[in-house]
């Protein structure tokens, strides 16, 4: 296990083993993406209150799930980085970075798109999408702070202080935002209660969700073996392998 | 520990000199603040029911602002003649005298805003409740903004045009800061209890002082690598 992860550290193996795991994972995205539309788009009933338009859920609520998880997955990374001094974590922390700030995009146009019919309204000031608007300004934040700086060590050391300091402030700006939309909030945005999910819709819901883990981290070892070439393009190996 | 008070003290010492040998700076964030918020009758509507409703709001964002402007100072002139690189070679603990830095900043830029706002408060016609409570929450406010903004301008102040990178950086971790004060504020000129959202304030700050002075000595020691 240790060695495998000592060999994984290393820029030259982790190119060689992600270019092997790359293939299953796209394989793994497009099976769990095909099984997840159509369960969701055939099999499952459309919803007694919202009709069809709530389909658009199976694309919305994996990626709100994900512009979380990649958050989370950019400050262990960068937590790593800071403090075993792993260089490729932070190739990882850093080739997340787009990725996130798309997924947290994507759950926002899906939401207001979802929110037009439903609501009545492209955007509302809820607590739920103003946090989400949030976490958007702190990808986008890491983005340009990691653009600014033009050594890249130095620049992703500076972006793991800031995403560890954003992924304290994560909690305090969601229940803050929560409250302030609790004290604000008059009744013109009904909010029904949720009632339990049914199977028939959860488990595309569920498979869409795995879909969209596999399509991550396709993406991010694509993203990170490229980042990896340009960062060692001096060392012996990536001549060799390049000619 | 004697030697750590002492140097806390000399750096606190010297920032302070340092502000009032240069008095002319000083009245600049204030004047920032002051012009904001009158913009706002103007741009908006000169209707005092209005105004009274979106006075906490409207100071509290030129307070950030002006927090967020003077801030880009906090580094930059030690850093350009090279007496921040003296400060990380010190062999004192970095973290207490970043808190002595930006106490300093504190002293001459937050606490000036604190004393203004009682004015601001009557040029927007608030009640004396909510003037009092402005105060207050500004009183605890601005050196979280300090503190806060402190980490943001450690990570870019190696940069030539840190400046609105600064914004993007600070001003979403502001953000839980505004939506306490602001609706304190709001709680007492409707005549509501305030003491809840206070406390949060306070404890934000008690986070923020215990956390903030680590994550700008790494941030420091990263810029100045």
């Amino acid at each position: 296990m240790w060695t495998f992860l000592h060999k994984f550290a290393s820029p030259k193996h982790f190119y060689r083993i992600a270019g092997k795991m790359i293939p299953w994972l796209a394989a793994l995205t497009v099976l769990f993406m095909v099984a997840g539309l159509y369960f969701g788009l055939f099999v499952a009933p459309p919803d007694y209150q919202q009709g069809e338009s709530y389909r658009i859920m199976f694309i919305h609520v994996p990626s709100a799930w994900m512009s979380l998880f990649v958050y989370v997955f950019m400050a262990v990374a960068a937590a790593i980085h800071l403090i075993w001094n792993i260089k490729l974590a932070d190739v990882m922390a850093s080739s997340s970075a787009v990725l996130g700030a798309s997924f947290t995009f994507l759950a926002l146009a899906t939401g207001s798109l979802w929110g037009k019919p439903m609501w009545g309204a492209w955007w509302v000031w809820d607590a739920r999408l103003t946090s989400e608007l949030i976490l958007l300004f702190l990808y986008l934040g890491y983005i340009a702070l990691v653009a600014a700086i033009d050594d890249k060590r130095a620049a992703g050391r500076a972006g793991g202080v800031l995403i560890l300091v954003g992924v304290v402030n994560i909690p305090i700006i969601h229940y803050s935002v929560e409250w302030w939309n609790t004290l604000h909030q008059g009744p013109t945005v009904t909010k029904f209660d949720k009632p339990s999910i049914h199977l028939s819709m959860l488990l595309p819901l569920l498979l869409m969700a795995a879909a969209f883990q596999f399509y991550f981290f396709t993406l991010v070892l694509m993203r990170a073996r490229t980042e990896v070439l340009e960062r060692e393009r001096r060392s012996a190996w990536v001549e060799e392998l390049l000619g | 520990m004697d030697s750590l008070v002492a140097a806390f003290l000399a750096l606190l010492r010297r920032d302070l000199m340092l502000a009032f040998r240069h008095r002319g700076e000083l009245a600049n964030p204030l004047i920032f603040f002051l012009m904001i918020v009158t913009l706002y009758p103007l741009g908006v509507s000169p209707d005092v029911n209005l105004l009274r409703q979106i006075a906490p709001g409207v100071i509290w964002i030129a307070a950030l602002l002006a927090a967020l402007f003077s801030l880009e100072n906090l580094f930059r002139t030690d850093f350009d003649d090279g007496s921040l690189e003296q400060l990380l070679l010190s062999p004192q603990p970095l973290p207490i005298l970043v808190i002595a830095k930006v106490l300093a900043h504190w002293l001459v830029s937050g606490l000036p805003m604190v004393l203004l706002a009682p004015l601001l408060g009557l040029l927007l016609s608030m009640p004396a409740t909510a003037v009092k409570v402005l105060v207050a929450s500004l009183a605890i406010g601005t050196p979280l903004l300090s503190l806060i903004g402190a980490v943001g301008v450690a990570l870019t102040v190696g940069l030539r045009r840190g400046g609105l990178l600064l914004t993007l950086l600070i001003l979403p971790l502001y953000i839980p800061v505004l939506i306490f004060a602001t609706s304190a504020v709001s709680a007492a000129a409707a005549g509501l209890p305030v003491a809840g959202q206070l406390y949060l304030l306070a404890a934000l700050l008690a986070l923020g002082v215990t956390l903030a002075p680590f994550a700008v000595a790494a941030a420091l020691r990263i810029s100045l690598s």
